[in-house]
Order: structure tokens, then sequence, then C-alpha cells
């Protein structure tokens, strides 16, 4: 447990050395070093995360030093070990590691082989710092970091102005949501003095009767960040077009990792949250309108890419809905499954990219289950988890609590539930369609080029993990597994269910599961169906966010600036020095060099002098 | 009582003078004599004023103030040989090289 420091050190120290030496060490020394550490972060998380269950501790704290320290405010770089952070830590380390691996294999032949994995060891580490942090301000750091590591990884091909725009885009839209959690630390540390985790958690608990105008005021610049880095609504138009990234990048950070930071900030600070119904409903409530508007956008998509992600969007919907209605532990384990399985995606999606020689367009693809049967079979593991198709995916047990859940616990709703069903009903459609496009029907393109070894045994690895991940936690109905929820039990509080019986929840799932199979059905029935052109069009172009914000506020933005162009503000400046500029003129007249001048400029002042001082003697 | 009057009135006069010829000469040495003029004008009123009042330290300042006057001479005097070197003339308005 005393080393649970290297964790986010040896990712940190891995960019390090990738930037420092990386002329020197090749291409294998690069690719050692950047897999090394994060895999060497696994297997420490792995040993501490063992360590961490035999103890039974509920928080193990690593003071390393001290950071701030002013008066009585005192922050610290503190790592915070917990169940939370642990389920966090894997993952990102896990995953992470099998993505660092796959895309030796992916980016073998880009020139900027090392600028990769230095970006990838620092986003590595910064995620780390961010859910290993026990105070909120260190946190903050590693959300920042990890923002920094998503924009230079977006716009890593950066020769493509179109890249660069949509990492500014990504890095713009973020900083909003960014201020909104800013402004809530500085509320923070202005009522309870601190922001350590369990100082402030606790204090807010004494200060604040549920309700309270300035927790809820907290709580909502709080899921301001959130909405912001998890691509919500009505900030999620960044993630679409982040997907300009190189795909194992879109796999880390904006599928797996980065993008639930949102999930892992609500649930740390669920106190919070709880003190705040209207908060948490709106919690529930942006969840619930997103994972319905991400999932028809991804209907109409043709890039494959672009379904992938308006996906994840409507994906982190259903974790934001569980945090909405207070089941905790059913977001973070939606949260793990769905890092696996998308994961999964994403690189088979990636695999599939390379192996058509860049081509994104699903319309394009098309009978590859002959020529790719490898990235064919993890794929449809993945989409099977995606689609929660019943028993035997992950996906399905995290989505089936979820959807149980949006309904059942004292927070939910039927308006909730029907946006989960609907959602899962949607969920599938579109993993159908892309799956039938993909490696159904005529082969389009021909494959010139099979993924190696490299490539395909993290798919593998990620297929095994997305089906068995699902088995630690199963619903009532099906043996009643709670594994995950008993271990984060000490940071998350249990769901509270007030209405609803084993009847019930048979019925959601058997309504759950047909309208899976009546989706697939669709899916397959529609795929060459007409789709109102219109429609399809608004749809794809994700309901119109862009085009509203390119009005509302891209353009106002654009005029000021040119208006402002000639420095209206610096008027003040330059007028003030165009003054001085006239009287040094005048001034420096009067330096004649005539001799005779100067003495008459001393004796009319000597008059001047001598006129007042009489005039004031005698005069008055 | 009186001579104090007119010795002041004289010094004025004198002062008055030294000035006028200050202003209206352009040869560097009649200014350098105006000078000396006005210096001896200054004297005078002390000299006049410490005998109004029958105080010695109206002829200690005149000691001074002919110190002063010998040693402004001298690196006047200096001065205009270098101008005269340079400029080959004795006008003032000609050494104008410092205007701004």
């Amino acid at each position: 447990m005393q080393w649970i420091y290297l964790i986010p050190a040896l990712p940190f120290l891995g960019a390090l050395l990738l930037v420092l030496a990386s002329r020197r060490i090749g291409k294998k020394g690069v690719a050692l070093i950047g897999c090394g550490s994060v895999g060497l972060a696994a297997l420490v998380t792995i040993i501490a995360g063992l360590q961490f269950m035999q103890q039974g501790s509920p928080a193990f704290v690593q003071h390393l030093w001290d950071w701030v320290s002013i008066g009585t405010f005192r922050i610290g770089i503190d790592l915070r070990f917990d169940a939370l952070s642990l389920v966090f830590t894997f993952v990102i380390t896990f995953v992470g590691f099998l993505i660092h691996v796959y895309s030796t294999g992916y980016m073998a032949d880009d020139p900027d082989f090392a600028r990769f994995f230095a970006c990838m060891n620092l986003f590595v580490g910064a995620m780390l710092m961010l859910v290993l942090a026990d105070n909120l301000l260190l946190l903050y750091f590693g959300w920042e970091g990890v923002g920094l590591c998503s924009y230079l990884l977006i716009g890593f091909w950066y020769k493509d102005p179109a890249n660069g725009a949509a990492a500014r885009k990504a890095f713009i839209v973020t900083r909003v949501g960014d201020t909104a959690m800013a402004i809530a630390l500085f509320l923070l540390v202005q009522h309870t003095g601190s922001l350590q985790l369990s100082t402030v958690l606790a204090r807010a608990q004494e200060l604040w009767s549920a309700g309270d105008p300035t927790v809820v005021l907290i709580a909502f610049l709080l899921l301001g960040g959130a909405v912001g880095k998890s691509a919500q609504l009505p900030l999620q138009t960044w993630l679409p077009d982040a997907m300009a990234g190189p795909t194992p990048v879109s796999a880390l950070i904006h599928a797996a990792t980065m993008v639930t930071a949102g999930v892992y900030l609500i649930a740390r600070t669920n106190v919070l949250f709880t003190l705040s119904p209207s908060a948490q409903a709106a919690v529930a409530i942006v969840g619930a309108v997103t994972l319905l508007l991400a999932g028809c956008s991804a209907f109409v998509q043709t890039d494959i890419k672009r379904v992938l992600a308006y996906s994840t969007i409507s994906q982190i919907g259903y974790m934001f809905l569980a945090l909405g209605v207070g089941a905790w532990s059913a977001a973070i384990f939606h949260f793990m499954t769905h890092a696996f399985f998308k994961a999964l995606l994403f690189l088979g999606a990636g695999a599939v990219i390379v192996a058509l020689h860049h081509e994104q367009d699903m319309f394009r693809m098309g009978g590859l289950r002959r020529s790719l049967p490898g990235v064919f079979l993890v794929f449809l593991v993945g989409s099977a988890s995606l689609a929660a198709l019943p028993f035997v995916t992950s996906g399905f047990y995290s989505k089936d609590q979820i959807v149980w859940l949006a309904g059942a616990s004292a927070n939910g709703s039927a308006f909730y539930s029907l946006a989960a069903i609907l959602g899962a009903f949607i969920t599938a459609a579109y993993t159908a369609r892309m799956i039938f496009l993909v490696f159904f029907g005529k082969e389009k393109t021909h494959v010139h080029h099979h993924p190696g070894p490299v490539m395909m045994a993290p798919l593998y690895i990620l297929a095994v993990l997305s089906t068995l991940a699902g088995f630690i936690e199963l619903p009532h109905t099906l043996g009643h597994v709670t594994l995950l929820s008993d271990f984060l039990s000490p940071v998350l509080p249990a769901v509270v269910t007030d209405h609803g019986g084993l009847a019930l929840e048979w019925g959601m799932q058997g309504l759950t599961v047909a309208l899976c199979a009546l989706a697939i059905w669709l899916a397959w029935r529609l795929l060459a169906a007409p789709f109102p052109s219109g429609l399809k069009q608004f749809l794809k172009n994700g309901w119109g966010f862009d085009d509203a914000y390119q009005v509302l506020f891209v353009q106002p933005f654009v005029q000021l600036a040119r208006l402002n162009r000639k420095d209206i503000v610096d008027k003040v400046y330059t007028g003030l020095a165009a003054v001085t500029r006239g009287f040094h003129r005048i001034m420096s007249a009067t330096q004649s060099g005539i001799l005779r001048w100067y003495v008459m400029g001393i004796v009319m002042g000597a008059v001047i002098i001598l006129s007042v001082i009489i005039w004031r003697e005698y005069a008055v | 009582m009186n001579t104090t009057m007119e010795g002041l009135v004289l010094a004025g006069i004198l002062f008055t003078l030294g000035l006028i010829s200050m202003l209206i000469r352009r040869n560097i040495i009649f200014m350098l004599v105006s000078v000396e003029i006005m210096l001896n004008a200054a004297g005078l009123a002390f000299i006049v004023a410490a005998a109004r009042w029958g105080q010695p330290e109206g002829q200690v300042m005149f000691m001074f103030i002919l110190a002063m006057a010998a040693a402004e001479v001298s690196v006047g005097l200096a001065l205009i040989l270098q101008i005269y070197h340079q400029l080959k003339t004795l006008d003032s308005d000609e050494a104008s090289k410092m205007r701004g």
C-alpha cells in the first residue's frame, strides 16, 4: 500500500522519458517505455488492490507532500485509495495498458510515434491523479491535465486544419464546464474552508439541510463541470468531432476513461447531490434526455467512429441517469462494463479502418465477416454487450440494473423508466445497423492489410472482459450477486428502492429483451429503407446543436472580435501616449539652443514669481 | 536710512543694466562681463544691507561672491576659448547645437 504513489508516477515518468529521450531509443524503446509504464502501473494497482481488499479498511490516504499551506488552509498532494478510486484506477491502467499495446501496432507507421506515446502516458498519469486525488484541487489538476491531453491527441495529426479545429472545439467546450466546476470549488472553500474530500463532505452534512440554496448551487455547478467533461446535454457537441484523433485515443480518452470523469465526480461528491434533490433530479433528466438524443443521432451516422461517439454519449447518459436516481454503484458498474466493451468496439473499429486503408464510411464497408473473421468475432461480442443481449453479455447486466432502478428507486419515475427502455431499444437498433452494414452484405472495399497479433491480442482480452465483467453483479431475478455494490458500499450509499417487486422486475427485463430483439429485426429490415432525408440530416448533425451554438455564441463572438480588431479598449492607453507625445513636442521646441532665449526664460520666470509674491503680499 | 534706499536702487539699476546687456549682446565675452556686473550688483546689495543692520555677514557673503566670480570667470573663459576653437566665432547664437 505504501507504493500507490507509483500508480500515477510511473506513467508521468514514462511521458517524461519519452519527451526527453525519444530520439535516442528508437521505436522499440518508445513502445517499451510507453506500454511498460502503464503496464507496471496496472500491476501495482492489482497488487495494491489485493492488499486493500485484505485489509478491509474503507480508505487509505497517502500524504506525499504539502502543495498549498496558508494558515489553516492546507492542500496536500494526497492520494486516496478506496473502493471507488480502485475501480477507476483498475479500469484506467488495465484498459489503458491494452490500448497502449494495441497502439504499438496501430500507430506503427506514424512518424510521430514517440509524441503519441508521450501524450498517452501523460494522459494516463493525469487521469490517475484525477481519480486518486484526496482533495478537489488535486482532482481539478488531473481534470485539466486530461483535458490538455485530450486536446493534444485529438489534434495529433495537426497538419489537417480540421483536426486542429476539432481539438480546439473539444478544449473550449469542456472549458465552459470546467469554469463552472472551478466556481463550485471556490464556493466549497468559502463555506467549508477546505477542499479535502472527507472534510468537505462531512462539513456539508453539518452545514446544510436538504435543499439549502447554497448546496444546490454548488451541486449544479459541479454538474456543469461533469456535463462538459462527459459530453452530456447541452455540452455534448465536442465529442463527435473529437473522433478526428487516432482511434486508440478515441478508445482510451473518448470512450473508456476521460469522458467518464464526470460520472466519477458526481459519484465522489454524492453527499452534495443527495443534499440537493433538484440538482440530482437535473442529473437524471440530463442523462435521460442525452441518452435518447444521442441514440437517435447514432442511428443515422455513416462514419463508424461517429456512431460509436454518439453511442458513448448515450451510454454516459445512462450513467448520469443512474447517478440521478441515486443508484450510485449501478452507474459505476455501467462505467466499468462500458469501458471494456466500448474500448473493444473502438479498437475493433480501428482494426477495420486500418484494414480498409483508413476508410471510415460504413456504406463503403460490408461483407467483412469473411475477410476479417477475428475482428468480426470480437466486434460482435462488443456489440452484443452494447446492445445488451441477454444473459451472456456484461452490458445486459449493467444496463438492466439501470433500467430497473430508473423506475424502482426512491428517486425514480415512470419517465426515467420509459427513457431507459426506449434508449435500450435505440441502442440495439443502431448497434445492429452498424454490424449489418460493416460485416454483412456485399464486400465493397477490399481488405489490404490484416491486423497483426499485437492488435488482436488486446481485442481478445477485452472481449473476454466485456463478457465476464457482468457477472460480478447480477439482478434479483438472476441469482442476485452484489459483489461490486458491496465492495463500493463504504464509499457510495446503497440505492433506496421503494416500489416494484420481483414480478415487475421480470416484466421489465422481458420488455427490454423483447424490444432489443425487435430493434435488431427492424434494423435488419430497414437497412435499405428510405429515411426522410430532412429528418436524417437533422439527426445526423446531432439535433442542430452545432448550428444553434454557431449562431448563438460563435458568430456574435467573432463579430465582437472583428469589432475589437482595432483595439478599442487600448484607445485609452494609446490616447494617453499621444497626449504625452504632444506635450513633448511643445517642450522640446523651447530648447532652441539660443542662449539668450534661455536667459529670457529665467528672467520671465523670476518676474512672474516675484509678481505673484508681491501680489499676495500687498493685494490681499 | 536714505543711504540704504539709494544703495539698493543703485544695486537694482546695476543688475538691470547687466541683465539687459546680457539679453541684447551676442558676443559671449560681453555676456560673461554682464554676468559679472549682475554679480557685483548682488554684492552691493549685500554690503548695503549689512551696513543697514550693522552686521558683518553681508561682507562675508561678498567675499564668497568674489571668490565664486573668480572661479566662474576662469571656467567661463576656458569654455569660451573652446567655443572659439570649435566654431571660429564668439556669437552665442551660433553655439546652438543642442537645439531640441
